[in-house]
């Protein structure tokens, strides 16, 4: 029994520390800032990161299951050239769409086959990807297209008002709902568990027969989705496809998910985490926003300091289950 | 070996020829006020940094690491240097400049292989941090300017000549520095020991640890004398772009050379292959005339392309195709 208790916790130790940072964060802001601990700080916070959050949850899977996918900043970017470039065009705005959605889950699709069927390392593949994605938007246009189509403008510049005079946008909700259907998918669904299973230890998995091939490929496509959702979600926000849009937001992607508690070796993480990880991102940008002489700067150099800490956490975590398991066994 | 080589070598010489196709004047040189100028001239020149770079990398890529730092670790080196010489003209404070953003990429690499060696994190996400926050680092010492110098005798090192350009003279020479030292000494067969497997190694009695230390270190040395190259070059340093994706060209290089990213083999001569692939890839696009920023599209199907020949499942699965159809 004691044992069953004090291992319960131990697996959302990671998470919970984030939620506490989190809430450490904010609470300093609070503390310091006049204005910071309102309604509408917190509602920013997922305004400006709706995009982030997007991703986080497709990285998640990704990372789960062992892998690492460098291609969403790229794919975020041909997202909103290709959005932009079809709205120049007089496409529809379903079929801009349709088409983000699909050109990002192929991209996924295909990195995802030649990962698995080639046995090449996910790191490489994803890094061809990022190339070719970044590439593809020069060649729609090395120039920024701005978008000028005003179903699209109306819905970036509308507004969800909620209780207490605090509004969000349309693309909070999405960033939300994505949470929600990742966080079903992972827990709730036959694909989810495999992809736990697959991160833990993939041979074991092949050899209780899971179906370990389509699982590899399928994060890729769901990351690849997410990627040019999270892309959609950014041309909304910018109003505007360029080719230089979302330089490195791989990096953010995934110091949120390692920040959020997910293991780096795969099998063990939530997309929750996840989420707490892109807020406390956001919490850092807006604490050195608000603290007005700190220069923007030093919020690379808190990430990188959190990531480093995150990672010392997590090999502390991995030798400690090792030894559990030593004594175990 | 030779067989290994082949096919970037057959590359090479293609690209080489389609920039003959396309400017006829490609391969003529001459020699102006004792310098050389032309086409393959500069091919080299723009190489020399993604060679550097490279030659650490592939030391690293050896042991089984990675090392994504290198381009901030650059920043770093041309940020300190530019700020230390400031407005002086002197050449004493041009050297000391670049003496203590050296001294300081040597510590930096010494944070990264106590991270993969002492710590035993995994080589991609402990370079990791130092990409995410050299560049800070870098901004933070620029103050988010771009810091322009006047100082010739820092404009030698990326700009200057010897008849060839000092910078790719530097880089030939550390390459033969590099190649003298793995290859006629134990040091070379001893790092790829480490990549095959680093335990066994060790039970062997090899210092694992300290040469995966020492690679690292010496990864991080390249990288700061490859950012003191970019940024003499303009005479200026810009912490946001200076290096910027120059991990990616150099890891590029150290694949196209075949040597392998699961580490235990490594191919100095692939290396020099690969940087000079990357960079006549990069000037074809300019000559042909498509957008520069397209050459991403080129190094994309180059990656794929190669990746593809070394995995043994590809291959077999082609060999399989040929038996089939024979």
């Amino acid at each position: 029994m004691t044992a069953l208790t004090t291992r319960l916790p131990a697996r959302f130790l990671p998470v919970l520390a984030t939620v506490v940072l989190f809430v450490l964060t904010f609470g300093a802001g609070s503390i310091r800032y006049d204005g910071f601990a309102s309604g509408q700080v917190i509602a920013n916070l997922f305004i400006d990161n709706a995009f982030l959050i997007v991703l986080a949850a497709g990285m998640t899977f990704v990372i789960l299951s062992g892998g690492i996918d460098l291609s969403v900043g790229s794919v975020v970017a041909l997202s909103t050239m290709v959005t932009a470039a079809g709205l120049r065009a007089g496409w529809p705005v379903p079929l801009v769409i349709i088409a983000v959605l699909l050109i990002g889950s192929t991209l996924g699709l295909v990195m995802g086959v030649v990962i698995h069927k080639f046995d090449i390392q996910p790191f490489i593949v994803t890094l061809a990807g990022m190339f070719l994605a970044r590439g593809l938007c020069f060649l729609i246009s090395v120039e920024s297209v701005s978008i000028k189509d005003t179903t699209f403008r109306d819905v970036a510049t509308a507004v969800i008002e909620l209780p207490g005079g605090v509004t969000i946008t349309y693309n909070v909700v999405i960033a939300l709902v994505v949470v929600l259907v990742a966080l079903y998918v992972l827990h709730r669904t036959r694909f989810g568990r495999t992809v736990y299973a697959v991160g833990g230890n993939e041979q074991s998995a092949l050899l209780m027969g899971l179906p370990t091939a389509r699982t590899k490929v399928g994060v890729y496509v769901i990351s690849g989705f997410c990627s040019a959702l999270g892309g959609l979600l950014f041309s909304l926000y910018m109003l505007s496809g360029y080719g230089l849009h979302a330089v490195g937001m791989e990096l953010d992607a995934i110091a949120a998910v390692v920040i959020g508690g997910t293991l780096l070796a795969g099998g063990l993480g939530y997309v929750l985490g996840s989420l707490a990880g892109v807020l406390v991102l956001g919490t850092i940008q807006t604490l050195i926003s608000f603290q007005g002489t700190l220069s923007s700067w030093w919020t690379k150099i808190v990430i990188g300091a959190l990531l480093l800490v995150f990672i010392a956490v997590q090999r502390g975590m991995i030798r400690g289950r090792r030894r559990q398991g030593a004594i175990a066994s | 070996m030779k067989n290994r080589l082949l096919w970037p070598i057959l590359a090479l010489i293609a690209l080489l020829l389609l920039n003959l196709v396309v400017t006829p004047s490609f391969f003529a040189l001459r020699i102006q006020d004792g310098h050389l100028y032309g086409g393959l001239v500069d091919v080299l020149k723009n190489g020399a940094p993604t060679l550097l770079i490279a030659i650490g990398m592939t030391l690293v890529i050896a042991t089984r690491g990675i090392d994504l730092s290198v381009g901030a670790v650059a920043a770093i080196a041309a940020a300190v240097t530019c700020v230390h010489i400031g407005t002086s003209p002197d050449v004493g404070t041009a050297l000391a400049g670049m003496a203590i953003a050296l001294v300081l990429c040597a510590v930096l690499g010494l944070w990264n292989g106590f991270l993969v060696a002492g710590l035993g994190i995994q080589p991609i996400i402990a370079t990791l941090v130092l990409m995410t926050a050299g560049r800070g680092i870098a901004m933070l010492v620029t103050e988010g300017q771009i810091i322009t110098v006047n100082n010739d005798a820092y404009r030698q090192v990326g700009a200057g000549f010897v008849v060839l350009p000092v910078s790719i003279l530097i880089s030939l020479a550390v390459l033969g520095l590099v190649a003298l030292t793995t290859r006629k000494t134990a040091l070379g067969m001893l790092i790829e020991a480490v990549g095959v497997n680093p335990e066994a190694s060790r039970l062997a009695g090899v210092r694992s640890r300290t040469i995966i230390w020492t690679v690292y270190v010496f990864a991080a040395v390249c990288a700061g004398i490859a950012g003191l190259m970019i940024s003499s070059n303009v005479s200026a340093a810009d912490a946001n772009s200076n290096g910027l994706w120059i991990e990616m060209d150099a890891i590029l290089a150290v694949v196209i050379g075949g040597t392998s990213l699961a580490g235990g083999r490594y191919s100095l001569t692939g290396t020099l292959l690969g940087s000079l692939i990357i960079q006549t890839l990069t000037t074809t696009v300019y000559t042909i005339g498509v957008a520069a920023e397209v050459t991403l599209v080129f190094k994309a199907v180059v990656v794929i392309t190669v990746c593809l020949i070394q995995s043994p499942k590809a291959r077999a699965a082609l060999s399989f195709r040929k038996v089939a159809v024979s």
